[in-house]
């Protein structure tokens, strides 16, 4: 596999009256075709301005992007003007946001929503393009394509109205498709539906994919790869089983004791991770995880990690930490 | 269905009987009306010192049921019971007694602070209410504690609620829930705006708190998982009714309406050997339809479900 995406060195700043925040701190990642690459992370980790940022989405001021490139599809994101931004937002990547009610225009019919993308980016005639877009409700799974195109957002339920983001965002056969936390405000049974969609679309389409969540659930089902990020770094990254089965970073770790376990009863208390989320205008200084983490070691304050392979771990595994997690659960271990 | 069958023990701390809401809604411009059934019949009862989960999706009706158990919202049938007494036709006024046998905590902390107060104003306005520790130096010791009991820096209490990261406000939140020493706490989807390290937070102070005063916890959540971590029983509802009611493990384990069968097969798990190749049950919301005076049939011990 090629990579599709390449992101080196994604440096964003926010300057706010309270200071500069430090979102996005040197990310670097590859995105190889057809993958499908898990980004999890708690609110101000970077997981979701990272990909605003390099598609052109973020309110610039106070946004910056202080350095990096983004290339994808042999062209930087980063140097493209506002026109070829738009020409690459809905063309060859397909954007789904979480709330599809604020990403939806409340006064145009979901048709002429469908079908615009597909005569801008694609030159379809308008019959076409309202042809193809009825093609498209009915691969998202909206029954009565032809009425339901007539209709207007309001007139969709919550659900619904996610599929219909994902038909606008499929339309034009992206390469790539974003999604940022599309099924969060969605009741489970719902978001059941739309990722068993999604898993259907990118089987017949090959797409690549990048699933923004916090939900580990969510990317265990869905997800190739998966990034960690914590304090606008990319903490870890790796095959998922290897994630979920061998994390090698202490956050990672955390996350995945601190939820209950599935299956069985047990009423273990829940591992807490305890303190704070970092505060991001406080220059970032060592790791950021390093006040909150149990086995941080004095370097973890000073110095921040690389994110380097892991020791005898998976191919492609990769972690951003000074200390050796195995060995010092083993020892935690040991010592019970 | 009659509240006894499914109470515990004798004595229930909160006794739920046939519980209704129905808002009546004018259709546009005034033209008909229609009645939008959100609690359609309900009962349930918890014991003293039971965390009770109601679980469901939006529009089920499970928050409106929280609201009503404290006359927060007005029922239009059926009746509540607090350590025995009906409260239902309670006056406002008479309330206030009751009032402070029973808390809520709100899913969004921040909505719930007043952002023009301090953090320990706030914690203090049931104090100051409810006429207890009227004395201005006894009231800063009571907040004091309260903020130590919930993990809060005692410093803090100066701060307004902006100055608090969303799990700091929910602690918050609970301190200000457990001021008047409160019998029974409606947690309404407490911990679903949180950050997941700081979940597991909030779940271990909210069972300490438990163990160590013996409270009650009405808990209502759409977090399958949280809920089978933390509720000795669990109710389902389902467009305003409860479609099953049981012990934890049964419901888990041994669900058997299709609508919690469903429910339960769309939680995604969080480990991959399980999670890939699962496949959600369907559910046809349209195939079942349940008559108004359908009974609830006790299927195991204390498992109830709507046939």
């Amino acid at each position: 596999m090629s990579a599709l995406l390449d992101v080196r060195g994604l440096r964003v700043r926010f300057d706010t009256p309270g200071g500069t925040v430090h979102a996005v701190n040197d990310v670097s990642y590859t995105l190889a075709d057809g993958e499908t690459l898990g980004v999890v992370g708690e609110s101000g980790s970077g997981k979701s301005v990272h990909v605003l940022a390099m598609l052109g989405l973020i309110p610039r001021p106070p946004g910056r992007i202080e350095a990096g490139e983004v290339i994808f599809a042999g062209r930087d994101l980063l140097r493209l003007s506002e026109a070829e931004l738009r020409d690459v937002r809905g063309g060859e990547i397909g954007i789904i946001f979480q709330d599809p009610m604020t990403a939806l225009n409340p006064v145009l019919t979901v048709g002429r929503q469908i079908a615009e993308p597909l005569m801008r980016h694609r030159g379809l005639s308008r019959a076409r393009a309202w042809a193809r877009a009825a093609e498209l409700l009915e691969l998202v799974g909206i029954a009565d394509p032809g009425r339901r195109l007539a209709q207007y957002p309001h007139q969709f339920s919550g659900g619904m109205r996610q599929r219909v983001m994902i038909a606008i965002a499929i339309a034009c056969d992206p390469k790539l498709l974003i999604a940022d936390e599309p099924t969060t405000a969605l009741d489970v049974t719902v978001q059941a539906q739309i990722l068993r969609l999604v898993r259907d679309l990118k089987a017949r389409m090959g797409m690549s994919v990048i699933w923004i969540t916090h939900d580990m659930g969510v990317v265990a089902g869905i997800a190739d790869a998966v990034q960690v990020m914590y304090g606008g770094r990319i903490v870890e990254r790796g095959p998922v089983r290897a994630i979920f089965k061998d994390p090698r970073n202490a956050y990672t770790w955390g996350l995945l004791r601190a939820l209950p376990d599935h299956g069985r009863r047990s009423h273990r208390r829940l591992h807490q991770i305890e303190g704070q989320p970092p505060d991001l205008t406080l220059p970032p200084e060592g790791d950021p995880f390093a006040p909150r983490n149990p086995f941080a070691t004095p370097r973890c304050f000073t110095e921040t990690p690389p994110l380097v392979p892991a020791a005898d771990a998976a191919p492609g595994h990769l972690v951003a930490a000074w200390y050796d997690l195995p060995r010092l659960l083993a020892e935690r271990e040991g010592a019970r | 269905m009659t509240a006894p069958a499914i109470a515990q023990g004798p004595a229930p701390l909160l006794a739920v009987e046939n519980l209704k809401r129905h808002y009546v809604t004018r259709g546009f411009l005034g033209r008909g009306s229609y009645t939008v059934k959100a609690v359609d019949g309900i009962s349930f009862a918890i014991a003293r010192g039971e965390t009770f989960g109601l679980v469901g999706e939006s529009g089920s009706g499970k928050s409106t049921t929280g609201r009503l158990v404290l006359r927060l919202e007005e029922p239009s049938a059926g009746r509540v019971r607090f350590d025995g007494a009906d409260i239902t036709a309670l006056p406002q006024s008479a309330l206030k007694p009751v009032r402070r046998r029973m808390q809520i905590v709100f899913q969004d902390p921040y909505a719930a602070l007043n952002p023009r107060m301090t953090v320990g104003d706030f914690v203090a306005e049931p104090l100051i209410v409810h006429g207890l520790a009227p004395a201005r130096s006894e009231r800063e010791d009571r907040v004091a504690a309260l903020f130590r009991k919930v993990g809060l820096d005692p410093r803090f209490a100066g701060r307004y609620p902006h100055q608090f990261s969303g799990g700091q406000r929910q602690r918050v939140g609970i301190a200000r829930a457990i001021a008047l020493e409160p019998d029974l706490i409606v947690a309404d989807e407490p911990i679903t705006a949180l950050d997941v390290s700081i979940q597991a937070q909030i779940v271990n102070l909210f069972q300490d708190l438990q163990e160590e005063h013996g409270l009650a916890y009405l808990f209502i959540a759409h977090d399958l998982s949280m809920v089978r971590y933390l509720c000795r029983r669990v109710a389902v509802m389902w467009r305003g009714r409860i479609v099953e009611l049981g012990p934890t493990d049964a419901i888990f384990e041994d669900a058997r309406h299709p609508y919690t069968r469903s429910l339960l097969s769309s939680v995604p798990i969080p480990d991959p050997d399980q999670e890939r190749g699962r496949q959600p049950l369907p559910f046809d919301p349209d195939a079942l339809r349940h008559a108004p005076d359908q009974p609830m049939v006790e299927v195991g011990a204390g498992h109830f479900v709507l046939a």
